[in-house]
């Protein structure tokens, strides 16, 4: 039973709409969930990888999309909790600011992209770009990652419980990412760092909250060096 | 760039001149200067402002104003309509503007809080629109501002869909004038606690911003983006998009085949915060030859009009807001001359312009936040100098005066309404101007470049 | 900037339904590219036939009858006769027992302004201006049975939207390239291969990736040294789809922001820009659906 099926088990269809895109357009859902309050529940047939699903929720709402989603599934949500249970396209949850997105399959290049807040949950792989220019939100990934993952990322932490590919970290300021895996290679200023119990205390609670299970002890921390936050000719061959 | 101190003239040294010197007009004093401030320091020289270079420029034009074959308009009783719809493609809520010059898209920590709100009244007063910048919208910002722009970044510094929300329009920006195809870039100096909070970054560090935009790359990625943003605030706001003169042709047609309700095209005379000199003197084209180029594709596509085009970059009086309009402009946006308006380079600030190693009127290191005039600034006693409410009324005294000064022309070369200038109402004072303007030379029937006559 | 569909049918029993899967996939991509379209279908039966070269052609005024057409062209080939000429949407296909070279010279010498689209033993390229929709209509995509099929949608970057500026570039036997993205020095590689005697059809930057690719193979390269040689050679961003006559592949740049996604199952390969071209295809519920990781050649062939 995965962590989508407990919450299935747990929350009653009463009171659920539904939009099959099929017959139904994603303006008409995007829409309805613009104007629906906390705690409405809907659920989305027939998603077929169009874009946009579930972009700009801005309640604490439930959104279960049954199916592959398109580009920036999710985008900028806040408060909703959304699950799809395929693959996401480019983008998604991009610039989450709260809430929680779930994504059974894999995920497309971007994910979580400049996100401020709130946790993305790939339980699958994700592509490159994972989490650029990350801004507070949290990601956990239960594959592997692409490269060029969290470049430029600023704050929150990234999880992965598989491998990282070529420059993890590139540029990073002050996100922390755990890596349970091989790291094809580091970006500039990004370093392995001593995990201490601040941080598997943090890991375990990451892990708990995306419901997968790993040992946090057999992470390793990543993080920034600091030595190009502020500009200096001698790293010129960093840039 | 800081002036080097130059040579004390005493009363009885004679100058180069007179002793026979001949300077080289490839290294000049000012190359001689770079090269000496590069190799002491290591560090490519940085500044704020836009091209300093001579380029055929609005100078180079000049209107034929009526006189038997048409006929002009009373300047004082014949009305000429100003105002412009920006936005009506697909935006449920277009901006309604009374004049078509607005404000370029300016970041909270390139300039102060009180500068910004400055920006806000004095566009609001005038019945114009403001524009946010890198690093998100500021409460004191979209408080003053009746009609803001919302700016989309490649670093999303700020970006907050509630922002997006309350904005009037979203302008997504490819690139500026002043550096197409370059990220931002904002010294550790200007990141104050305030600045650094809006952009989730360390306080004091220096930051470099991204030049691509980092969950969409090319034009049909970017109309999924424009869709997404549309359905994220349900189809009302007007999508601008924004893009450094480079290619204007093609990228002018790619926005549009992308979605977007407006154009934005910055010429490269347009300002920056703080941009390498060598990309801001040498990358780009300048904005009149950039015009034509982005007009064309429009009327090619028959979305002249229809998909609105701002131009940006140079423009300093109301001959240049017509001149811009005659070439096809919906409407122009300006930043250094707004800057200009609320006491940027001021010479009442002569003396501390000087300490700096700068002089008024050559002032440009807006990257070290040390703006006597408090405007390019985030330090709390520099910007406390700048009042927002006395500088709001001079921008909107300086827009009035574009306006009417636009008004002037238009009136005389017969048109009730600035939409109306046309490029047959200017010919070209150089044979540079004129390939690029597209008009003919004065006194000829001649285009270089154009394979005809000129009408 | 575009759009990419393609579809390798590993099932004979499903090759008949080629086309008709195909056209579903285009039709999911025509925002990515509304100006133009272009398809190549190989070993198609009643187009194509081994031992006979076939010709796309575009630009023949249909002015011209076949049998003129027939007449012409017959008397300048070395067999004579044999010659067959058939009208397919904007496309003029024009077959005879003679190889491909042959007969492109004979078109060449006979109507200059023609352009050779498509050429080989195997392969039929159909390209327009025009939503991409009404492009496959025109052409009967949807009825065409064959063993593999590439489509492309254009949004024009910096040439014209013309038929012959549209994707695939099919420069030499039976080989086929399509392109999402931009290069940034083709330019110069255009200026190289020129001196090495290669001559060029447009200013399209992609024919350039074609032409590069077509030289490469001809120097001796297999299709995936070929790819990975151009990506030592053409910087910029791009994701290509390449068909030969037997195979097909894929490969992004290594920065990889152009997109691209793969369905893989017992029947078939497919490869788009987006999986909502993906999404309805038979057994897509359990198919191995992977995005191709930057700077690795994919191959697979039939």
């Amino acid at each position: 039973m995965t962590i989508i099926d407990l919450v299935e088990a747990a929350t009653p269809a009463a009171g659920t709409s539904s939009f099959d895109l099929d017959a139904d357009t994603v303006r008409d859902l995007n829409r309805t969930l613009h104007r629906a309050a906390d705690g409405e529940r809907f659920t989305v047939g027939n998603p077929g990888g169009r874009h946009s699903i579930g972009a700009g929720i801005s309640a604490e709402l439930a959104l279960d999309v049954e199916g592959h989603v398109g580009y920036y599934a999710a985008g900028m949500n806040q408060g909703g909790t959304v699950t799809i249970r395929g693959n996401a396209g480019v983008g998604v949850a991009e610039n989450m600011m709260s809430g929680t997105v779930r994504v059974a399959g894999d995920a497309s290049q971007s994910a979580g992209a400049t996100a401020h807040g709130g946790l993305l949950v790939i339980e699958g792989n994700a592509a490159a770009r994972c989490g650029i220019s990350l801004k507070g939100a949290d990601i956990v990934v239960g594959g592997n990652i692409g490269h060029m993952s969290a470049f430029m990322a600023q704050a929150g932490r990234m999880v992965v419980c598989g491998d990282a590919g070529e420059a993890l970290g590139d540029s990073i300021y002050e996100t922390r990412i755990y890596v349970k895996g091989t790291v094809a290679s580091l970006g500039a200023d990004c370093v392995a760092k001593e995990m201490r119990d601040e941080h598997r205390a943090e890991l375990a609670e990451l892990l708990a909250a995306a419901g997968l299970e790993h040992n946090p002890a057999d992470f390793t921390r990543y993080g920034s060096a600091r030595t190009l936050y502020h500009f200096n000719v001698d790293n010129s061959s960093a840039y | 760039m800081t002036l080097t101190a130059s040579t004390s003239i005493s009363g009885t040294a004679p100058s180069p001149a007179e002793l026979g010197l001949r300077e080289s007009a490839t290294f000049d004093r000012a190359t001689i200067s770079d090269i000496r401030r590069a190799a002491e320091t290591g560090i490519y020289d940085i500044r704020g402002w836009g091209a300093k270079r001579a380029l055929p420029h609005f100078d180079d034009l000049l209107f034929l104003g009526a006189s038997m074959s048409r006929y002009p308009l009373e300047g004082y009783r014949e009305k000429c309509g100003t105002d412009v719809v920006l936005g009506d493609r697909y935006a449920s809520r277009p901006l309604r503007l009374d004049i078509p010059v607005t404000i370029a898209g300016m970041s909270f920590g390139a300039l102060s809080a009180n500068a910004k709100e400055a920006l806000g009244r004095g566009a609001s007063a005038a019945g114009t629109s403001t524009t946010t910048g890198d690093g998100g919208m500021t409460p004191e910002e979209r408080g003053q501002s009746r009609n803001l722009v919302y700016q989309y970044l490649p670093s999303r510094y700020g970006m907050n869909p509630d922002d997006l929300r309350k904005a009037d329009a979203i302008e997504i920006v490819l690139g500026q004038g002043a550096k197409p195809g370059g990220g931002g870039m904002l010294l550790g100096q200007k990141i104050t606690e305030r600045v650094a909070g809006m952009r989730t970054l360390p306080v004091g560090i220096d930051q470099r911003s991204a030049s691509r935009h980092p969950d969409w790359t090319g034009p049909d990625d970017l109309e999924i983006k424009i869709a997404e943003l549309r359905e994220i605030t349900d189809w009302e706001k007007p999508i601008y998009v924004k893009i450094g003169a480079s290619r204007p042709y093609y990228d002018t047609a790619l926005a549009v085949k992308a979605g977007a309700d407006v154009v934005v095209l910055d010429g490269m005379q347009g300002g920056t915060a703080a941009t390498q000199q060598v990309f801001i003197e040498h990358v780009g084209i300048p904005t009149l030859a950039a015009i034509p180029q982005a007009v064309q594709a429009l009327q090619e596509l028959g979305m002249h009009r229809k998909v609105q085009l701002i131009v940006s970059g140079g423009i300093r009086n109301g001959a240049d807001v017509a001149k811009a309009m005659a070439l096809g402009a919906d409407a122009v946006a300006i930043g250094t001359a707004a800057l200009i308006a609320l006491g940027d380079n001021d010479p009442a600030y002569a003396d501390e312009y000087a300490k700096l190693g700068s002089a008024a009127g050559f002032y440009d290191d807006f990257q070290d936040g040390r703006d006597p005039a408090g405007i390019s600034t985030q330090d709390p006693e520099l910007s406390a100098r700048l009042d927002p409410v006395a500088a709001g009324r001079r921008l909107a005294n300086y827009l009035r005066v574009l306006t009417m000064e636009a008004q002037t022309i238009a009136r005389a070369c017969g048109k009730a309404h600035l939409h109306h200038l046309e490029p047959e109402d200017l010919v070209a004072l150089t044979v540079e101007s004129s390939a690029m303007a597209r008009v003919p030379l004065a006194g000829t029937q001649w285009i270089p470049g154009a394979g005809g006559t000129g009408y | 900037m575009c759009g990419i569909a393609a579809l390798q049918v590993r099932n004979t029993a499903l090759r008949p339904q080629m086309g008709s899967l195909l056209t579903g996939m285009l039709c999911q991509i025509i925002e990515r590219g509304p100006d133009s379209a272009g398809m190549a279908v190989y070993n198609n039966p009643d187009l194509v036939a081994e031992g006979f070269a076939t010709l796309s052609l575009l630009g023949i005024d249909l002015g011209i009858s076949a049998r003129d057409l027939e007449r012409v062209l017959g008397s300048s080939l070395p067999v004579g006769g044999g010659t067959k000429v058939r009208e397919l949407g904007d496309t003029t296909l024009l077959s005879a027992e003679v190889d491909a070279e042959t007969l492109a010279g004979a078109v060449g010498a006979s109507y200059p302004g023609v352009v050779v689209a498509g050429r080989g033993e195997h392969v039929t390229v159909m390209k327009s201006v025009g939503n991409p929709k009404d492009v496959a209509e025109r052409h009967g995509l949807a009825g065409m049975s064959g063993t593999q099929g590439l489509s492309h949608t254009r949004m024009a970057t910096e040439s014209a939207v013309t038929a012959s500026g549209s994707h695939p570039f099919a420069v030499a036997d039976d080989l086929c390239l399509v392109h999402n993205g931009s290069f940034s020095n083709h330019a110069s590689v255009r200026r190289e291969l020129q001196r090495l005697g290669v001559a060029f059809d447009s200013e399209n930057d992609t024919e350039v990736g074609a032409r590069y690719v077509a030289h490469r193979l001809s120097a001796g390269d297999d299709l995936e040294t070929a790819l990975t040689n151009l990506g030592k050679v053409l910087d910029g961003f791009y994701t290509l789809v390449v068909t030969t006559a037997d195979s097909m592949a894929v490969v992004r740049d290594p920065i990889a922001c152009k997109p691209a996604i793969i369905a893989e199952t017992e029947d078939y390969v497919a490869i788009a820009s987006e999986f909502r071209a993906l999404a309805h295809l038979p057994g897509i519920e359990s198919a191995r659906i992977f995005e191709p990781e930057p700077g690795r050649v994919y191959t697979w062939n039939l």
